[in-house]
């Protein structure tokens, strides 16, 4: 059985580096090897998922690091999640192979790795697993959205986005030293110490999972469990657009259409969400954890809402819907309903992924991501037209598509915690019904004279869409039309009993009332959209994403730049220049003891030459007393012609003798005693 | 067998300097005896069973000097044999990535070959006196290499960087006559030393860890002590900064975990607030900076002030007061192990690389260059590669030593979080440089530049597959290190 799970993981994870390693000599074989891998993905994550609801889910476990296992698992969480992340690859990876890409191998090659570390990630059992999948996403990230290289603001882009989520990443670091210290006070859990224990020869690194494993974060003892269950929450955050990181998936927007439908809606950024599905237990315990993800999930829907509403750009509108509409999967979080916050994860993957192919497509068709340059496109192309009508109406929240029923499933889990919690999710639904009525209505109003002279505007168009392309848009938008039956009868009584109703919150269904009051409001938003489209107010700040990368340079990084900038100019200028004035100071001291040595020099001399004048003016002295008497004044006479020659001028002459004295004095220290 | 790794790079270096003439030959010989070096040190691998709390591996011992308690004593345990492999390794891959070097190549490999001898013999060494030797010989050598063939200033900074570390050595004497003062019977011998427990509870203790402490953190280097490094770096040849940053700032980390920590536990614990400072400042002080610099080298440079700070904070937190957490103590310690050689095979790798820049432009200033992925694509491939590894992402060796210094710091002394932002800061400047040098439109020096060569490439690209290997399996390793940690946290932990 974990031989599934291991094949799932190590065939995208081998392909992928070989892929990205080979350079252009695979280019030809990368789109076919791509879809073949992620084919057999699809089966693996299939099979793996089957076993999982057979039996307890396939796991392994290897040691990795000192304290604590490298350790996945398919337990009922992920097991719902494996096919559904590995099924929208599959489909983003055909669209791709069909779009075409300049260095088929770089791309397929990250994409692939980006896989295998999303599959580890939904998989991951320990908080090193866990980072290590987590970080190996955000740097294939930024070589996905810098891909162009050449153009730089592309790169920059990247460097955003891999350095605002890294900034959050931050928190699981504090979560692994809080669960280090939190097990080693309740002497429980903690494998590394236990070896410690019984001696030198328990190998650290072979200890067991213990207490670095997510699912033992919830008992950690106070305050640890706080600190560990913050640092979850801002890397959660972080990841998932949430606030106040959400401007990161703005700039995330520079990379392919592909890269946006995978990584930036259906992969990377949901695994925010997921995150804290997966550590719901640890957010309840804390109960502040809890209320502030369910409040950080709300304020992303209505702030990002209100951005999606302002854009110009469909991709950016469909980033920041991204961000709104993952703040429904945090507030589940927050509100302990897994299950119906599951669901809104697979229904906004499927939803989502579909337009941002079929965005991707008129981009290559029509060289235009403006909303006023894709009027029209709708028309020309009525197929991908009706899937991303379908796709943008399912974000709607229109009746009976997904995201209706999966978003009211998170808001009545809200209800029962808090009135303005639920009032806020309503609001954000009915500005999703806004901005998701905008792209739709644009994209089927006649064609205006203008709209032809913003084509082209940001890379020269083909003019056509291949049945390549508009095949995997088709299935999302059917997956995004039914998949609302994750929270609805059968199969959302199915859903509900595997992941085993963990928290109160799970059991919930939405009653009739609520499901009918968010159906006829979204409704009415979006009719009222459409025959007023031309009317919509302008939103200037919000247009720009309210500022927050523009603050972010502000308090953060400019006065960090800045620093550095002091600091590097401190070191050369007191640092380095204070050691080197200490040197100076050292070679003028030298300078003075050589004169006062020349000093003493001349005193010997006189001395010798008086004691030579005596000498020799006694005549009566024996010859033989005299003999030694001349001798030693040769010999002081020498020592005092000999005195000056170390006083070379060289500082580093002087500092060996010094060295020596040194040597000497502790040589003789050691024999005296 | 140990005291062969030791003597034969002297051997040989000798017996290319009796040869006039054979400059052809010398490079060959380079290559072969340090291929032979890393042959050799995986044999000892190989052969390595932990010999358990205090006891050595391969031990020799013959009297030297014994009127001092002195002899050569040599030993390896968990904490010295990954040093001496790692030593082996990066002088190979400064042997092929030399291979096509014209200037003087038989003084040079003789000097190289004689630096080996020193390291693998400070590594190994189980004596002060020996470790002093092989300590001040390896100055001794490491400025001849920058003064001989490095470039700019070079006169200048190599003699500030064989004043400053000699200077620093002297002080580590001081220490070394303080402990051999303080045990009864008067020895230099470490293993002795260890079970004479001398200075215990002797207020003397703090001030001979002074010494050492003092003298160490200059060769490491810390802050304030490090600006010997930047000019060094700048003016070495790239394999004299490979093997000074991969090799000889590992003597001052490592006589912490040999000599500071475990003879002088209880003075380790007074001075941990002190260390843990240094460690602080020294992570985001070099981050940040190496975040200013325009000077891809010196970047390089001020990245090692960083990442030698990540080790002082370990071992600080490993040994610092406080109720037990022996197992964030131990973690901690492998970790700070783990980085010594992480940050050996990482940055060695990225000062080769650094050295093609000068080798083909004869700069390393960032703003000469842009675009050049676009005439040299091998070299912005394990440009990008050994950045990422030095910015500690996971898949690399680097994520694991980080990893664990942080667990275990945080989870020994929690304000050690404050250093956190050295992962980020890292990770700014590594990307930052790499979009200056090597994205955008092709400009200025990039233009016609020659791709990475044959030899730079395997030398470069041992070093950071080495460091995928540790990254992806890093059992092997660990589990030398580990052992040999927990008994030094036995030793020293509050």
């Amino acid at each position: 059985m974990s031989a599934l799970l291991l094949w799932l993981i190590v065939l995208p994870a081998v392909a992928g580096t070989v892929l990205a390693t080979a350079g252009r000599r695979a280019d030809r074989a990368a789109p076919a090897v791509a879809v073949v891998v992620a084919v057999l993905a699809l089966a693996l994550a299939g099979l793996t998922a089957a076993a999982a609801a057979a039996a307890a889910g396939p796991a392994l476990q290897a040691p990795f690091m000192a304290g604590s296992a490298f350790g996945v698992e398919a337990d009922a969480l992920s097991a719902v999640l494996l096919p559904a992340v590995a099924g929208v690859t599959l489909l983003v990876l055909l669209f791709a192979s069909a779009a075409g890409t300049t260095n088929p191998a770089r791309f397929h090659g990250l994409m692939l790795i980006f896989t295998a570390a999303v599959l580890i990630t939904l998989t991951a059992t320990t908080l090193p697993t866990l980072l290590f999948a987590w970080e190996i996403m955000g740097a294939a990230s930024y070589a996905l959205i810098g891909f162009h290289w050449s153009e730089e603001h592309r790169m920059s882009s990247g460097l955003t986005a891999f350095l605002t989520t890294r900034t959050a990443d931050l928190g699981l670091y504090i979560a692994a030293g809080a669960a280090l210290a939190g097990a080693a006070q309740t002497g429980s859990g903690a494998a590394g110490s236990g070896a410690a224990g019984s001696g030198t020869a328990g190998s650290g690194a072979a200890a067991g999972t213990g207490s670095l494993a997510l699912a033992g974060l919830a008992g950690l003892p106070e305050p640890w469990r706080d600190i560990a269950a913050a640092g979850l929450l801002a890397a959660g955050l972080g990841k998932a657009a949430q606030l106040p990181f959400s401007f990161w998936l703005s700039r995330a927007m520079d990379g392919p259409s592909a890269v946006s439908a995978l990584l930036h809606s259906a992969a990377m950024v949901a695994m925010g969400g997921y995150l804290l599905l997966r550590v719901e237990p640890l957010l309840a315990a804390t109960g502040w954890a809890a209320a502030a993800a369910a409040w950080a999930g709300a304020a992303t829907a209505v702030v990002l809402g209100v951005v999606a509403v302002a854009q110009t750009d469909l991709k950016q509108l469909l980033a920041a819907s991204t961000a709104a509409q993952l703040g429904y999967v945090v507030m589940a979080a927050g509100v302990g309903n897994v299950a119906g916050g599951a669901a809104h994860l697979m229904a906004h993957a499927a939803t989502k992924s579909g337009l941002f192919l079929a965005a991707g497509a008129w981009l290559a068709a029509l060289g235009t991501k403006k909303l006023a340059g894709l009027r029209g496109a709708g028309r020309r192309w009525p197929v991908l037209g009706a899937a991303f009508t379908v796709g943008a109406l399912s974000l709607a929240g229109i009746a009976p598509l997904s995201l209706w029923a999966t978003k009211d499933n998170v808001l009545t889990a809200a209800l029962e915690h808090s009135v303005p919690l639920y009032v806020a999710g309503l609001a954000g639904a009915v500005l999703a019904a806004a901005y998701a009525a905008k792209a739709v209505a644009l994209v089927w109003k006649p064609v205006l004279p203008e709209t032809f002279s913003l084509y082209d505007a940001e890379e020269p168009g083909s003019r056509r869409i291949t049945s390549g392309q508009t095949v995997p848009v088709l299935i999302l938008a059917a997956g995004a039309a039914v998949a609302g039956l994750l929270v609805f009868g059968p199969g959302g009584n199915a859903l509900r009993d595997t992941l085993g109703r963990r928290a109160p919150g799970d059991g919930v269904e939405s009653g009739p009332l609520e499901l009918a009051v968010s159906a006829a409001l979204a409704l009415a938003v979006v009719v009222l959209v459409w025959r007023f489209t031309a009317r919509l107010p302008v939103l200037g700040a919000a247009t720009g994403w309210l500022g927050m990368e523009a603050a972010a340079h502000a308090v953060v990084v400019r006065p960090v730049l800045a620093a550095a900038q002091h600091l590097a100019r401190f070191d050369d200028a007191v640092l380095d220049r204070g050691v080197e004035r200490a040197a100076v100071l050292a070679l003028r001291a030298a300078g003075g003891a050589a004169a006062a040595d020349a000093v003493l020099d001349r005193g010997v001399e006189a001395s010798a030459t008086a004691t030579s004048r005596a000498a020799g003016s006694s005549a009566v002295v024996d010859t033989r007393i005299d003999d030694g008497v001349e001798t030693l004044a040769l010999a002081v006479r020498r020592a005092g012609s000999a005195a000056p020659r170390p006083q070379t001028g060289q500082v580093h002459h002087y500092y060996v003798q010094a060295a020596l004295v040194l040597v000497a004095a502790a040589v003789l220290l050691i024999l005296v005693r | 067998m140990l005291s062969l790794v030791i003597l034969l790079p002297l051997a040989a270096a000798a017996l290319i300097l009796a040869l006039p003439r054979a400059e052809r030959a010398a490079r060959l010989a380079f290559v072969l005896v340090t291929a032979v070096e890393v042959a050799l040190t995986a044999v000892l691998w190989a052969g390595y069973r932990d010999p358990g709390a205090g006891g050595l591996a391969y031990e020799e011992q013959l009297r030297w000097i014994p009127n001092v308690g002195s002899s050569y004593h040599v030993g390896v345990d968990g904490l010295s044999l990954p040093l001496i492999v790692l030593t082996a390794v990066i002088f190979l891959a400064c042997a092929i990535y030399d291979w096509n070097a014209t200037d003087r190549p038989r003084p040079r490999a003789a000097l190289f070959l004689f630096l080996e001898a020193t390291s693998v013999g400070l590594f190994a060494a189980q004596d002060l006196i020996l470790f002093f030797l092989f300590f001040d010989l390896s100055i001794v050598g490491m400025y001849f290499v920058i003064a001989g063939w490095g470039h700019g200033d070079r006169a200048r900074s190599a003699l500030k960087f064989f004043l400053y570390t000699f200077l620093g050595s002297l002080a580590l004497l001081l220490g070394f006559i303080g402990l051999y003062l303080g045990a009864e019977p008067h020895t230099f011998d470490i293993p002795e030393l260890l079970r004479a427990d001398a200075l215990r509870n002797n207020p003397a203790g703090v001030w001979v860890l002074g010494a050492i402490v003092v003298g160490l953190a200059v060769k490491t280097p810390t802050v304030p002590f490090h600006t010997w490094l930047p000019p060094a770096h700048t003016d070495a040849p790239a394999t004299g900064s490979a093997v000074l940053a991969g090799v000889l700032l590992k003597m001052g980390t490592y006589g912490f975990v040999r000599i500071a920590m475990p003879l002088l536990p209880d003075a380790w614990r007074a001075w941990a607030p002190v260390l843990i400072t240094v460690g602080v400042v020294s992570v985001l002080y070099g981050a940040l900076v190496a975040l200013a610099q325009s000077d891809l080298k010196r970047m390089i440079a001020y990245t090692s002030v960083n990442h030698m700070g990540y080790i002082v904070l370990a071992l600080g937190a490993a040994g610092a007061a406080g109720e037990s957490a022996t197992a964030a103590r131990e973690t901690a310690m492998t970790g700070a192990v783990t980085q010594m050689v992480s940050h050996g095979l990482i940055t060695g790798a990225l000062f080769l690389l650094a050295g093609v820049l000068h080798s083909r432009a004869g700069t390393y200033s960032m703003g000469a260059f842009g675009g050049l992925a676009a005439p040299a694509p091998r070299f912005a491939a394990f440009f990008a590669v050994g950045a990422f590894a030095s910015l500690g992402l996971p898949g690399f060796s680097g994520f694991i030593a980080e990893f664990q210094i942080f667990a275990g710091s945080i989870g020994t002394v929690p304000l050690t979080a404050i250093a956190l932002p050295g992962i980020l800061l890292t990770a700014a400047l590594f990307l930052r440089a790499l979009q200056r040098v090597f994205t955008g439109s092709t400009k200025g020096k990039s233009t016609g530049f020659q791709d990475l060569l044959p030899a730079e490439a395997w030398s470069v690209g041992g070093l950071l597959v080495l460091s995928v290997l540790i990254g992806l399996f890093p059992v092997p390793l660990l589990d030398v290190i580990a052992p040999a940690s927990a008994a030094l946290v036995g030793v020293a932990g509050g």
